[in-house]
């Protein structure tokens, strides 16, 4: 059997339908699973996730899919981490007490401010769509998941906790709520994550799972 | 800037696309998928679809409706209906939508809220909420799709549900719903005022303009259209249009 274009790590959580459906939908071909072997021998991995980050570890320790992770994160093969899958790429985060993720990009994940910069109550979760601003280095935009973009483009979010990279040039671009910064999009190397769902965020989106599946 | 999310709302029953007032005299439109691929062209942020009579009937064909929705809509879909049990929302949720809306089986048994919350995260969890003014001029909440009422009022009841992990807040009027005369904003405001997730009006929108006081005055950051949608009164479009006019944060096509 020939590889799959696109494989997604199956760990029971997260929307899995509508990602596969996003990527066949630019032409790729998908495969669904939690079989180590496969994700380390893919040749586009995709890392999804929603829900709560102790809970998702959780599971992918169930599964025996950490280590794997880790080392196809460091194989220099694509990866795109969505949502929480992003958050899980982190050293740590602090939803429901300290816990220990993937550590494939340093940084932290920490829940999004309650308020805005001029003290506006700002709602929790923060969902809706919102512009991408792009971060400092623009250059290595023409080589990520955000080419061929419009200047001004929108994408959907829904999350309460965001990333810190310790790395400010980890940080591709980013969204403006109530006026503070919050991470949208990192990337090291080959690994890439996106806090809002590309899968879930019309044209847009698309064109960003299809700039994944052509790298 | 304040934000808006513009979000389509399909009433369903059966494999009908139904439209009604106060919730009541269900009348076919159509397909709903017709209808959903239409509202996504158009720029809908979001689609709600809604089992009307699943509740009663304890019916679920609408998972068929997602899925087949699901293959060339990639914007997030909320389904509700006749959602009584994790498993339940296990089942919408591997058919293709993200959310799910819950109403009736909350009421019935509110353990269902923080297990459904625990599970899959508050992210998914939308409480549907359907209000009408009672004798003492309180909103009280209905359940059975407007047919029973519950004696719950409906501040302390979504105070309660987001205690307990509700994400947002899909707030429907009875009184309103299907009538043309604009949001119920004391309503919308009495909820925006008492939680702090976000809340979707539903209900009552009669012509474009009555976005701006629910957004404005009662502070909703959604609203969900049905009415003027299916009847062709007007596009997401051109709502999209108007809100941007407006002043409205809304999303870029």
């Amino acid at each position: 059997m020939t590889k799959a274009d696109v494989t997604i790590v199956d760990y029971g959580v997260g929307n899995l339908l509508s990602v596969q459906r996003a990527f066949e939908n630019c032409g790729a071909t998908v495969e669904i699973t939690s079989n180590p072997e496969i994700i380390m021998e893919s040749n586009r991995l995709v890392l999804p996730g929603v829900g709560a980050f102790p809970k998702a570890m959780k599971a992918l320790e169930n599964l025996n899919l950490i280590k794997v992770i880790f080392d196809y994160g460091q194989s220099n093969k694509p990866l795109l981490a969505i949502c929480l899958g992003m958050q899980l790429l982190m050293d740590t985060s602090n939803e429901f007490g300290l816990s220990t993720g993937l550590g494939l990009i340093s940084g932290k994940v920490i829940a999004i401010p309650k308020v805005s910069v001029v003290g506006e109550t700002l709602k929790i979760p923060n969902i809706g769509w919102k512009n991408l601003l792009y971060s400092d280095n623009t250059n290595s935009i023409s080589e990520s998941i955000l080419k061929n973009l419009e200047y001004v483009s929108s994408v959907y979010f829904v999350h309460s906790f965001m990333v810190q990279t310790s790395n400010p040039d980890h940080q591709l671009a980013h969204i403006s709520y109530g006026g503070n910064i919050i991470t949208a999009v990192i990337k090291k190397g080959k690994i890439t994550g996106c806090q809002f769902h590309p899968e879930k965020s019309g044209t847009v989106g698309l064109q960003i799972l299809k700039n994944f599946a052509g790298q | 800037m304040k934000s808006l999310r513009i979000i389509a709302r399909l009433d369903i029953k059966g494999s009908n696309l139904i439209k009604g007032i106060h919730l009541e005299g269900l009348r076919v439109i159509g397909n709903p998928n017709e209808y959903a691929l239409r509202y996504y062209a158009q720029g809908a942020d979001e689609l709600i679809f809604m089992d009307c009579v699943a509740s009663l009937y304890g019916r679920n064909q609408i998972a068929n409706i997602i899925k087949e929705a699901s293959k060339n809509i990639f914007i997030p879909i909320t389904v509700g209906g006749g959602i009584r049990t994790i498993e339940n929302v296990r089942e919408i949720l591997r058919s293709g939508a993200d959310k799910v809306a819950v109403n009736t089986a909350a009421v019935k048994n509110p353990k269902l809220i923080s297990q459904i919350a625990h599970e899959f995260g508050s992210q998914c969890l939308v409480i549907s909420v359907e209000a009408k003014k009672n004798s003492l001029q309180n909103w009280e909440v209905l359940i059975e799709n407007g047919r029973e009422r519950t004696g719950l009022d409906v501040i302390s009841w979504v105070n309660f549900c987001v205690e307990n992990g509700a994400g947002e807040v899909l707030l429907t009027s009875i009184d309103r719903e299907g009538t043309r005369k604009g949001f119920e904003t004391d309503l919308i405001s009495a909820v925006t005022n008492t939680i702090n997730v976000p809340v979707i009006a539903s209900g009552g929108m009669g012509k474009i303009d009555d976005l701006i006081p629910v957004v404005n005055l009662a502070g909703a950051d959604a609203i969900a259209i049905a009415d003027m949608l299916h009847y062709n009164r007007t596009t997401i479009f051109e709502i999209r249009d108007f809100a941007k006019k407006s002043g409205f944060d809304v999303r870029e096509l």
